[in-house]
């Protein structure tokens, strides 16, 4: 059995749309395709996401699911330097939290990569 | 054979495009055309003009779109629904009476005004009555800040829309309504959806969600393939065709750019999400995680399968008051060693405000090219053919705002080298009006309802 693994892009595999509500930043994450949503349910959990922003947030990180959607809703809690018109910050409502989403990058064993067909990064030339 | 409403977005914002309200209406079949202008800091803005005139305080561009559209809803038959009305829907309304007499029109179109949400001048009273009007987030009691509170205003519902509609009103006009009661309330007039009918009025509430942003649910803004997206500078603003029982497709009029799919109308369900169980809002609480969309066609999308549960007890209130003041400036160092460049500028900078002894509440520094929007996640910018170099400043002091806004260009001559991009001028000294949410018993807030014409 293989227990190698590869690098797969969030960004390849999903889109996302983020808006503010206050000093909180909502982030939508939606998988490209509906077999994918199960390994975003499975690898971003609202730790490894907490983890990822570090010190872009300040507070505790919400996760919902809408497998309906095959989308992951995420609340940042203190993303957005007090929200609104308190905040200095050029993204002060939170409009691209989610393409910093999209910077992640998943560990994913090869074989359910393969099975998947998950685009593999760097791509194998 | 099942009855269609439809249902048109013609503005996502105060400031969306002045030509969407008229192509909605010229450009195919619709019953109804919702116009969105406010969001949570323009009360505020609102407020502050009303205070200069009293005939001001709400959305100007409101009359002329009404202009643009008059010959086509006249002869089409549309009703409008727009919370143009702002801190002052009263003159709002008379405004657009005015203008809609000059038009010629002074005998046929009846305007309906809804009144009720200004809780401004009942601060005191409803503080004296134990309504603590604590802040959503933070807990805190209005009474903290309640010598400088600008404005108040409780979202309301769809009820009066409805009342409004069913006196005859072709075009309402409303202070603070919810974005999503401007859908609603057509549907609940045309379907005469029951007051406890959860699971019609929670797609009704899916169906505001996915229009009142406008084009940002057909193609704006849109990350999914967004190389793609066609002829966006003629894009088509979305239309919810809803049957009786809360089903509904997403579109829009043919021969127009953007694009109706499955991605970008799930881009717009996530848009400003909390938890997705329960979207609070004065009619109903609706499940998101009910919603299932299905591709329906060219530039179309089905959407169904919503439920809903009871409304709860409150009205959210959106209250704005000043909070001190603000200044962002800014300079662009070129390559080679931008990054570095700007940092020393930043040092310089922050220890001259020192020695200034100025007080600010926050200084903010942001390199925009290298990290401003993704911090660290962005690598560390070092080669970045230019970086500009943002600070910004807030605190209660106006006097050390000012100061600061002296220091910037200084830096051009006597900081470090490569720098351009300040022909901007000087930063400009902001008052900041922050916002406060917070929540009142239902029951205190009464609605009015006027037609006029």
């Amino acid at each position: 059995m293989s227990t190698s693994s590869v690098k797969v892009r969030l960004l390849d595999i999903a889109h996302t749309r983020s808006g503010d509500k206050g000093d909180m930043a909502n982030c939508g994450v939606i998988a490209l395709r509906p077999e994918w949503y199960p390994l975003l349910v499975r690898e971003l959990t609202a730790s490894r996401v907490s983890a990822h922003y570090g010190d872009l947030i300040s507070g505790t990180v919400d996760r919902f699911e809408l497998p309906n959607l095959n989308a992951l809703n995420f609340l940042l809690h203190g993303a957005l330097d007090g929200g609104g018109t308190l905040s200095l910050k050029t993204d002060a409502q939170g409009k691209v939290v989610s393409t910093a989403m999209l910077r992640m990058v998943l560990d994913v064993p090869a074989d359910e990569a393969a099975s998947l067909h998950l685009p593999v990064y760097p791509a194998a030339g | 054979m099942t009855r269609t409403v439809r249902v048109a977005s013609g503005q996502g914002f105060w400031g969306d495009s002045l030509d969407a309200p008229r192509q909605q209406v010229e450009g195919g079949p619709i019953d109804y055309l919702m116009l969105d202008y406010l969001a949570e800091v323009t009360m505020s803005i609102l407020q502050k003009q009303k205070e200069r005139d009293p005939q001001m305080g709400y959305a100007r561009d409101f009359i002329g779109a009404i202009e643009s559209v008059l010959p086509g809803i006249v002869n089409r038959g549309v009703k409008v629904i727009a919370n143009a009305g702002g801190v002052n829907p009263v003159a709002c309304a008379q405004a657009l009476v005015k203008a809609i007499a000059k038009a010629g029109h002074g005998g046929t179109v009846k305007v309906g005004v809804v009144t009720g949400d200004d809780l401004l001048p009942r601060i005191d009273e409803l503080l004296a009555a134990g309504h603590a009007l604590k802040h959503m987030e933070t807990g805190a009691p209005l009474s903290t800040v309640r010598d400088s509170v600008l404005s108040a205003n409780a979202y309301i519902g769809s009820t009066p829309i409805v009342e409004a509609l069913q006196q005859g009103a072709q075009i309402v006009v409303t202070g603070r309504s919810t974005d999503t009661a401007l859908t609603m309330a057509p549907l609940r007039h045309e379907f005469g959806w029951a007051a406890d009918s959860w699971n019609q009025l929670a797609a009704g509430i899916v169906a505001g969600h996915i229009l009142e942003c406008g084009a940002q649910s057909s193609g704006g803004n849109c990350l999914h393939d967004w190389r793609t997206i066609p002829d966006l500078a003629n894009v088509g603003y979305p239309i919810a065709e809803v049957q009786s029982d809360g089903t509904f497709v997403i579109t829009k009029h043919p021969g127009t750019g953007g694009r109706v799919s499955v991605p970008s109308v799930t881009e717009q369900l996530v848009y400003e999400m909390g938890d997705p169980h329960s979207y609070i809002t004065p009619d109903v609480v609706a499940d998101f995680t009910s919603i299932r969309v299905a591709a329906d066609g060219e530039n179309r999308v089905r959407v169904h399968g919503i439920t809903g549960g009871p409304a709860t007890p409150f009205l959210k209130v959106s209250i704005a008051y000043r909070a001190g003041y603000k200044a962002v400036g800014s300079l662009v160092y070129s390559w080679p060693d931008a990054m570095e460049k700007a940092e020393l500028a930043d040092r310089i900078l922050r220890e001259r405000l020192d020695r200034l002894g100025l007080h600010f509440d926050q200084v903010l520094t942001e390199f925009v090219g290298a990290n401003a929007t993704h911090g660290h996640l962005s690598g560390d910018g070092r080669d970045a053919p230019e970086v500009q170099f943002r600070v910004g400043v807030r605190g209660g002091d106006r006097a050390s705002i000012e100061r600061f806004t002296r220091e910037i260009a200084p830096l051009v001559l006597n900081g470090p080298p490569s720098v351009t991009g300040f022909a901007g001028g000087r930063p400009k000294v902001e008052e900041v009006i922050a916002y406060w949410p917070a929540l009142i018993d239902k029951r205190v807030v009464t609605t009015h309802v006027e037609v006029m014409s």
